[in-house]
């Protein structure tokens, strides 16, 4: 293991391509520590979906790509692993828009998430019950068709169905989407407390900067596909004006960590 | 009344063969969102292989699995050589790669296996025999009993296992199912493999009733429209359209047959189908998609 022990997970100035003309991402550049809650905040369009597919490699499936730049997990390039292999090796991506698979019941949404590892019976009941301690609201609903579902508990049987890959990072797409602040609330809740016990590291894409800056350790601003500034979330909150600047205004960026253009 | 309903049952169970091919495209339909058209050749491929080696001199218990291995080693072709490369595209040109998969398969059989008409005698006779007062013909019980009992494996299959829930959740939304590390080639090269089994078991039943040859694979014709009535996703839907379609053909065919002074069953279900079309485009047990109320 000659990996340094920071190297967790690390992209370093990515491109990303749809269908081969439409250039999504300009050198994105962002790092996640073991343990840290790391947030990508950014406009509607700005890349953040982009980012974390392409680390996932989950972009092929939307006929994208990344044409450049490199991406390293623990020390090792992630370009030759399928998304299989990724979840795998504890990446896992929970998707914008929640996507449960609506004609399964609750248990059995959850279930899909474990099979990956190939767990004995005993273990995969074991991961189930450990979800449902996070997540009790879906005990009860255990029975029930995803689809039948509120938002609010799609968007926990979701991420209950990440947690069953016993991810060590979990990439999580707009949680907060749709769903009435107090649910909002109590998700990032769970998420800031799987984060302290269990030490599941976070990389989340959000719009509602106020709300997911309480939570997070650092956080990215990207804009136009690419990082405008970066910094801890302390230093984000801190601004009053950021929100201006990251969906789209003058930036002013002084006392953040401009990135420079390429 | 009598013999309304041995007309009856005897549409029924012929509406259970129908519903047997007609799974074949469900399955593939579910996993890959595509109607593949090279299912009747598979089933003409399937049976065509068993009798070969049947009239080999291999017997029914060693011809059986080595045509099963046959088909799923055909099914790992299929997904490696056909559906990986083609994997993003969208599902049209999956299905015009599923026709052309159709003129390969049934040109192979030709080249392989020959043209010639097949007899196969699975050493049951079709002879009726007296059920509750019922003609029917032993055969067609035979038959049945077979289809029953294929629909309940693959029941327990796709509801209790890890195979069966993996299968669903990449039917209900695929890219989800990537994300969380389910394989897709694998779920196809299973989803393939099943579906040929099934086309073995379908082909084996319609072969030892009208002999193993080309027109086998024309059995397509039949399940058109008993997909269109039970919706193409569904195999509740598929058994209760083919039994649908199995019975009013029947009925049809001795009812209305002499009013217009020739076979009806030839073109009766497609009416059928054109009809349910109109009142429930997705077929009754189509899914649309889950509302919460
Ligand atoms: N499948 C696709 N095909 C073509 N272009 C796409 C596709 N998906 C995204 N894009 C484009 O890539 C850019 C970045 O989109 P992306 O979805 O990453 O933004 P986002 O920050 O996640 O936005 P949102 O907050 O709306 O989810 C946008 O200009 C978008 O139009
Ligand atoms: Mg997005």
């Amino acid at each position: 293991m000659n990996a340094p022990v920071q190297s967790f997970l690390e992209v370093q100035s990515i491109d990303a391509l749809y269908g081969e003309a439409i250039l999504a991402l300009r050198g994105v550049s962002l790092s996640v520590s073991e343990g840290s809650i790391v947030v990508l905040l950014g406009a509607n369009g700005a890349g953040k979906t982009t980012t974390l597919k392409a680390i996932s490699n989950l972009l092929s499936a939307s006929r994208g790509a990344v044409s450049g730049g490199a991406i390293t997990w623990r020390g090792r390039s992630t370009r030759r692993l399928d998304p299989t292999e990724l979840v795998a090796q504890g990446i896992v991506q929970v998707l914008e828009g929640r996507h449960c698979f609506p004609q399964l019941t609750v248990e059995e949404n959850l279930l899909s998430g474990g099979f990956v590892r190939r767990p004995s019976r005993k273990e995969l009941q074991a991961d189930l019950e450990r979800v449902y301690a996070w997540f009790p609201r879906l005990k009860d609903r255990r029975r029930s068709r995803a689809g039948l579902l509120s938002g609010g508990e799609q968007q926990m049987a979701a991420i209950g169905r990440a947690l069953m890959t016993r991810p060590t990072l979990v990439l999580l797409d707009e949680p907060s989407m749709g769903l009435a602040p107090m649910i909002v609330e109590e998700i990032f809740e769970i998420i800031s407390r799987l984060n302290q016990d269990s030490g599941v590291s976070f990389l989340l894409a959000e719009q509602n900067a106020n709300l997911v800056l309480r939570y997070a350790h650092y956080g990215y601003i990207l804009e136009n596909g690419r990082v405008a500034a970066s910094g801890t979330a302390a230093e984000l909150a801190a601004r009053s004006d950021f929100s201006d600047f990251y969906l789209g205004g003058a930036g002013a960026t002084d006392g953040l960590h401009p990135t420079a253009p390429n | 009344m009598l013999f309304f309903l041995n007309v009856l049952t005897s549409g029924l169970l012929a509406g259970l063969m129908y519903a047997m091919v007609a799974i074949g495209f469900v399955l593939i339909y579910k996993a890959s969102g595509v109607f593949n058209f090279a299912q009747g050749s598979m089933v003409l491929f399937a049976a065509l292989t068993f009798v070969t080696l049947n009239e080999h001199g291999l017997p029914f218990w060693a011809a059986f699995p080595l045509t099963i291995v046959v088909m799923i080693a055909g099914a790992v072709l299929i997904e490696r050589l056909v559906l990986r490369p083609l994997v993003n595209r969208n599902p049209n040109t999956l299905f015009m790669a599923t026709l052309g998969l159709s003129f390969v398969i049934e040109g192979l059989a030709q080249l392989l296996l020959g043209t010639d008409v097949h007899q196969l005698d699975l050493g049951i006779d079709d002879i009726p025999v007296s059920v509750l007062g019922l003609q029917i013909s032993a055969f067609d019980l035979f038959a049945s009993a077979i289809a029953v009992a294929l629909v309940a494996v693959l029941a327990v299959l796709f509801s209790k296992t890890r195979m069966g829930i993996s299968l669903r959740a990449v039917a209900d939304d695929t890219l989800a199912a990537q994300s969380i590390g389910i394989r897709l080639p694998r779920i196809w090269r299973i989803v393939w493999s099943v579906s040929g089994f099934v086309a073995l078991v379908a082909g084996l039943l319609w072969g030892a009733r009208q002999g193993v040859q080309f027109s086998l694979s024309l059995v397509v014709l039949k399940a058109m429209p008993v997909l269109i009535i039970g919706g193409f996703s569904s195999i509740p839907g598929a058994i209760v359209g083919g039994l649908l379609v199995g019975a009013t053909e029947n009925l049809a065919d001795i009812y209305i047959g002499p009013l217009v002074q020739g076979s009806v069953s030839t073109w009766f279900a497609y009416i059928l189908a054109v009809g349910f079309l109109l009142i429930r485009p997705a077929g009754l047990f189509g899914e649309s998609a889950i509302e919460r109320v």
